[in-house]
This record gives C-alpha cells, sequence and structure tokens, in this order.
C-alpha cells in the first residue's frame, strides 16, 4: 500500500473547513476539559459522542479524535497548577510538574508539558502511519503473562528507584492494589472486600477517589501546613525571553522526549494498557537512567517531560489496534470504537480498504489537532499563570470545591466524596511520614488489570509461576522488573561493604 | 515524629490483618479449574502489607529512618488548628451536600472560607460566592449533564431545568 497519497489525499479531507473546524473546536473543548480535575479524555469523548451524529462519520472521528488530543494536553495543566492530575494518565506529570509550579516554574512546567506532548503526539501518530500492522501484531503476541509482567515493572520501576523507603513504597504499592481489588470478584462475581457492608464499596474504588483525594485535598492541606495558611499559591512569570529559554533547555531533553514518546506509543497499543501506565513508566525510566535521579519528585523538567510525552504517543498508539483490529487499547478508545460501530463502520483490517477516506481523513486530522492542541495550549498558557497569582485564600477553597465536585462526578456517588475526604486526610497524615503515595495511585489504576492478567496466566500453567519466565518476551520483562527490585539491595549492599572502608 | 511514625506503623499493620481476615470471606487457596480463589489476591497483597509494617516498626526501633529520629513535634499547636480549620469546613461542605445540596453547601463553604478564615471583603466574598455555584450548574448540570446533589432544594431547581431543555 502506497502511504503518501493516502496521506495527502487524508490532508485533504482534513482541510475541509468543516473538519478544520471540527478540530480546532475538538482540541479547545479538549483542553478545558481534560484541565477539570475528575474529568478527562473518556468523559468529554462520551459526553460530547452523541453531538456527533450531526455530522458526516469522517467528521465525527476527527472531532473526537481532537477531543481525545486536547484533553492529553489538558491533563497536564491541573497536575502543574493545582496539583490535581486531570486523569490518570497526568499522574506522573503531578510529580514534577507541581513541584516546578511551586518553585515559580509553572511557566516552564507548562511549556516542556506542551511541547514534550507535541513531540510524542507527532512520533505517535508518525509511528501509526508508517508502522501501524507490524506494531499491531507484535501486540497481539501478547497474553496474560506478557500484560501482568509489564504490570510488575512497572511497580518495580518505582522500587527500583531507591530514593524512598523501600518499605513504605512496597506498602504504598499493596494498599494501592487492594484498593483496586475492592468490589465485585471479577471471576466468581462475588462482593469482595465490601467494608462494612456500605453499598457504595460495591462499584469499587475509582482511581480519581484515591487520586483526587491524595493528589487535591491531601496537597492542599500539607500546602496550607508549610504555609501556615499565608503564602501564595507559587509565584510564576511568563514573558518572551523565558519562554525562549524554556525551549533551549528544552533541547537538552530530546533523549528523554523520544524514550517517553517510544516507550509510551508501544505500550499504549497493547490493549488494556494505554497511557496510564505509558506515562508512569516513562517517568519510572527517565528516572532510573537519569544521572540525577535524586531531583526527580523535586522540580526535574525532565520528570515533565517523559509522561507527557509518553501520554500523547500512547493515546495515539491506543488508536492502532482500535482501528487494525477492533480491539480497543484504552478505555477512550473503547468509546471511540463503540462511535464507528453506530455510525456503520466495522472497525477492523477491512476498514482501511473499504473506507479509505474515513480511515486517513481521520490519520491526516491526528496530525493537524496535533499542531492547533499546541498552539491553543501556548496560548492559553497566560491565562493559567494568571490563575496562580491569585491569593492562596481564593485559591484553596476553590480548589477544594473542584475537588469535591471532580470526586462526585464520574460515578455521581457521595460515598465517594466522604472516601476521597478519608483519604485525603490520611494521605496528608502519611506524607509527613514520608510514605509515598504515588505507587498507590499507579496500584489501584493497575490492579484491575494486573489481577485478571495474573490469575488467567496462573490457571493456563496450572498455577506455576514459570508461565511468566518461559515465554520470550513475558521473560525478558520479568528479568528486567527482577532487576529493578534487586538494584536497591545491591546499592545497600555496596554501601556497606565501602562504609567500613572509608571509615 | 518518632511516636507519630511507630503509632502509623502500628495502626498500618491492624489494618492489613483487617484485610487479610476480610479477604479470607472468600477462598485464597487453589479451585481446580479456577485458579486461584476470589480472595487470594487481596489476602496475599495484605499479609504483604503487615510484612511492610513490621520492617517499618523494625526500622523504627533501630532508628534506621529519619522520623524515626526526629525530636521535632508532628504538628504544632498553628498546624493543627489549621488542619482542623480546613478539614472540619471540608467535612461540613460535604455534609451540607446531603441537606441542601451542592448549590447551598458551595456558597456557604465559600462565604466562611473566604470572609472568616480569609479576611476578604463581603464584595469579593459574595462575588464568589455567587459566581462558582451558577458556573459549576451551568458547566456540570447543563453541558455535561451531570446532576450535582440538591438535597430539599432539588424541587427548586425544576424551572431552570424547564428553561434550558
Amino acid at each position: 500500500m502506497d502511504i503518501l497519497p493516502l496521506l495527502l489525499n487524508g490532508f485533504a479531507i482534513a482541510f475541509e473547513p468543516l473538519n478544520l473546524a471540527l478540530i480546532i473546536g475538538g482540541c479547545a473543548i479538549g483542553l478545558f476539559i481534560g484541565a477539570m480535575p475528575g474529568l478527562g479524555s473518556v468523559n468529554g469523548v462520551a459526553i460530547l459522542l452523541p453531538m456527533t451524529f450531526l455530522v458526516p462519520p469522517t467528521g465525527a472521528i476527527i472531532f473526537l479524535g481532537a477531543i481525545y488530543y486536547g484533553a492529553m494536553y489538558g491533563g497536564a495543566i491541573s497536575s502543574i497548577m493545582l496539583g490535581i492530575p486531570g486523569a490518570s494518565t497526568a499522574v506522573a506529570t503531578t510529580f514534577d510538574g507541581r513541584p516546578m509550579a511551586i518553585k515559580g516554574e509553572a511557566d516552564k512546567a507548562l511549556i516542556a508539558a506542551a511541547t514534550a506532548s507535541f513531540v510524542g503526539g507527532s512520533v505517535g501518530v508518525v509511528l501509526f502511519t508508517l508502522f501501524a500492522p507490524p506494531l499491531a501484531d507484535v501486540a497481539l503476541t501478547f497474553g496474560a503473562p506478557e500484560i501482568f509482567a509489564l504490570m510488575l515493572m512497572a511497580f518495580a520501576t518505582f522500587i527500583g528507584l531507591g530514593t524512598d523507603d523501600i518499605p513504605k513504597t512496597i506498602f504504598s504499592i499493596f494498599i494501592g492494589l487492594v484498593f483496586g481489588a475492592v468490589g465485585l470478584d471479577i471471576i466468581s462475581g462475588e462482593p469482595r472486600l465490601i467494608f462494612g457492608d456500605i453499598p457504595g464499596f460495591y462499584h469499587g474504588i475509582n482511581f480519581l477517589v484515591l487520586a483526587i483525594g491524595i493528589y487535591g485535598i491531601g496537597e492542599m492541606l500539607w500546602t496550607i501546613e508549610i504555609s501556615k495558611g499565608n503564602a501564595m499559591m507559587s509565584k510564576a512569570t511568563i514573558s518572551v525571553p523565558r519562554i525562549l529559554n524554556t525551549l533551549v533547555e528544552l533541547t537538552r531533553t530530546w533523549r528523554t522526549m523520544l524514550m517517553g514518546s517510544f516507550l509510551g506509543y508501544f505500550v499504549g497499543i497493547l490493549p488494556a494498557a494505554g497511557a496510564t501506565p505509558g506515562s508512569l513508566m516513562a517517568y519510572g525510566v527517565a528516572k532510573t537512567f537519569a544521572k540525577d535521579p535524586e531531583t526527580y519528585g523535586k522540580g526535574n523538567i525532565k520528570g515533565v517531560v517523559a509522561p507527557e510525552a509518553a501520554n500523547n504517543a500512547a493515546s495515539t498508539g491506543a488508536m492502532l489496534p482500535m482501528l487494525t483490529l477492533g480491539i480497543p487499547g484504552s478505555p477512550t478508545t473503547a468509546i471511540l470504537l463503540g462511535g464507528m460501530v453506530i455510525w456503520g463502520l466495522e472497525p477492523g483490517p477491512m476498514v482501511f480498504t473499504d473506507h479509505p477516506d474515513f480511515v486517513w481523513g481521520f490519520i491526516a486530522s491526528l496530525y493537524v489537532a496535533n499542531l492547533f492542541a499546541l498552539l491553543i495550549n501556548i496560548a492559553f498558557i497566560p491565562a493559567f499563570i494568571a490563575v496562580l497569582k491569585m491569593p492562596f485564600t481564593i485559591l484553596a477553597p476553590i480548589i477544594f470545591v473542584l475537588c469535591i465536585v471532580g470526586g462526585f462526578v464520574p460515578t455521581l456517588d457521595m460515598h465517594d466524596v466522604w472516601l476521597m475526604l478519608i483519604f485525603g486526610i490520611v494521605g496528608y497524615f502519611m506524607r509527613k511520614l514520608d510514605y509515598p503515595m504515588a505507587p498507590a495511585v499507579l496500584a489501584i489504576v493497575l490492579g484491575p488489570l494486573a489481577e485478571p492478567a495474573l490469575r488467567q496466566s496462573l490457571l493456563i500453567s496450572g498455577g506455576s509461576f514459570a508461565i511468566f519466565f518461559t515465554r520470550p518476551y513475558a521473560g525478558v520483562i520479568m528479568a528486567i522488573a527482577i532487576a529493578l527490585f534487586v538494584l536497591p539491595l545491591i546499592k545497600i549492599a555496596l554501601d556497606k561493604y565501602r562504609r567500613p572502608k572509608d571509615g | 515524629m518518632r511516636m507519630a511514625e511507630l503509632a502509623m506503623g502500628v495502626v498500618m499493620g491492624v489494618f492489613s490483618l483487617y484485610l487479610m481476615w476480610k479477604s479470607t470471606e472468600l477462598p485464597i487457596g487453589w479451585i481446580p479449574g479456577e485458579g486461584p480463589g476470589g480472595g487470594a489476591w487481596s489476602f496475599w497483597l495484605s499479609t504483604g502489607m503487615l510484612l511492610c509494617c513490621i520492617a517499618i516498626v523494625i526500622r523504627w526501633a533501630k532508628r534506621m529512618t529519619p522520623q524515626s529520629r526526629s525530636t521535632e513535634v508532628y504538628m504544632d499547636s498553628r498546624g493543627l488548628k489549621l488542619f482542623l480549620l480546613n478539614a472540619g469546613a471540608l467535612t461540613a461542605m460535604i455534609g451540607l451536600f446531603h441537606i441542601i445540596g451542592a448549590y447551598g453547601a458551595i456558597p456557604a463553604f465559600l462565604i466562611f472560607y473566604l470572609r472568616f478564615m480569609g479576611g476578604h471583603s463581603w464584595r469579593l466574598t459574595g462575588t464568589f460566592a455567587a459566581v462558582t455555584p451558577v458556573v459549576t450548574f451551568l458547566f456540570f448540570e447543563i453541558a455535561l449533564q451531570k446532576t450535582l446533589p440538591k438535597g430539599f432544594t432539588d424541587p427548586w431547581f425544576e424551572p431552570i431545568f424547564a428553561f434550558f431543555y
């Protein structure tokens, strides 16, 4: 198949006035929805899907794709400005984006996030165009053991980093996984961990409840305590020289950007993985291989660049199995897939030959949407900075209100709001004692994916854990995960060995 | 701080034991033809939590962590007062969601926070207390069609919805 003429034809479709307007509108709406705590691309695409019946299918998927892209950019805004991840895909951006904002470098963090998102999105869409079929084949060979091994590697990156207290880090992972198991057992369908027989636990604990509790309420309580209630949120300014300096600084992060982009894209195309593990893994890998890992979590620009490049590349990657094989790579693409069925299009390899205008118009629109999302995002940075200049006693109650409403909206259940308050308060107490909270949030997101993968693997092997080592891909991933687990022990042993010598 | 480190380790250890016990409501062993029981995953994770708590307490006893060596207070009186005010105001706001709904609780919370905790003028307080619920309503209820709790004020919104739909 000659790609270039098809892509050029796709651009002609994407630049039709209606489609161009849908791209710009979709990016702007997506940016706003993504920036709202508690709302992400999945909410935006789901809520606006019925509106697409007003336009032809190609325009409809272009609009939803633009919302998806806009929301992926927007998720970083609340992570950086408020310390509240707009969606799970932006959790990793909070780790360094928030400290940068507190240090008065919010503009830098926002530009870094926007630029990395653009690079990630661009790499993702180029890979999507060029290597769709072979990459889809590789991802399809991944079974339950490989998916579980991948999850384990994501957790291992947190332990392997070695800067946080190891028992507290492992505790944080385990408690997140246990909270992810609350609800109904996926195989027997029986209620599990329904505390006090409270009905609200039957639908499980939404990751946003934990994420907003910890990164919204807990973060605010922490900020109020350390500032004694008097401080401004942070100081931030934006000017042309600062933008240029940031862009110069960003050129030094090209390796991290590309690593995040490729890793994010590959993880994104794996069914049931998506942008969240992709961004968290990119953060972990960037920190593991950094010369200055101790600066991560304290406002290292690479800690923003890696997850943002990854989550945008992953969002493009997630569309690959959706479009070529009819298997969604993320919850948002699952909704896009549903939309395609409603529009009368059957997703799968045949869609490339039966509806080339639809497919290539959509692919070309991703290039255009990526560019507009960047421009709209950068144009709004001064407005986001202005938010930071508000007195803390105005910003704090607004953030609290956003947290409460944002925690309620995903499930429309007040039980979740109370739970969020409890998580916020307990998370604040634990944070004061240096319990790392990020692994718990990662675990509650990945837990519902990791458990079925483990159970299926053990069922296949008749209870033998050897299945994780005898399959080529799973074996390699497990070897990396184990190496990351063992790394802190080696560091401790080396320290002990060196100390008497130094002494 | 040192005592808080121990207390947190012990409390979380007890919570881990509770989770282990709670997990045994479903089978935790191997079920032929079905694989691991429904409680196995959470049981073994809770066991892991307990082991971590034991490690935390041992490290506390050996003064291996900065917190276990610290002589600072966990929370001074000013910090405690701020925490109680903020957490209390939040708790009251969430409680009021059930009674007077979001559009009564949000302005009440904002008035308390901006005027009485922040010391801002009535003009600024009133502006925020009036604009925030309106923007919240238009965005969530009208644009996104996500219904927020309204408590006993629910019937008051019927004419507003009738206007929009």
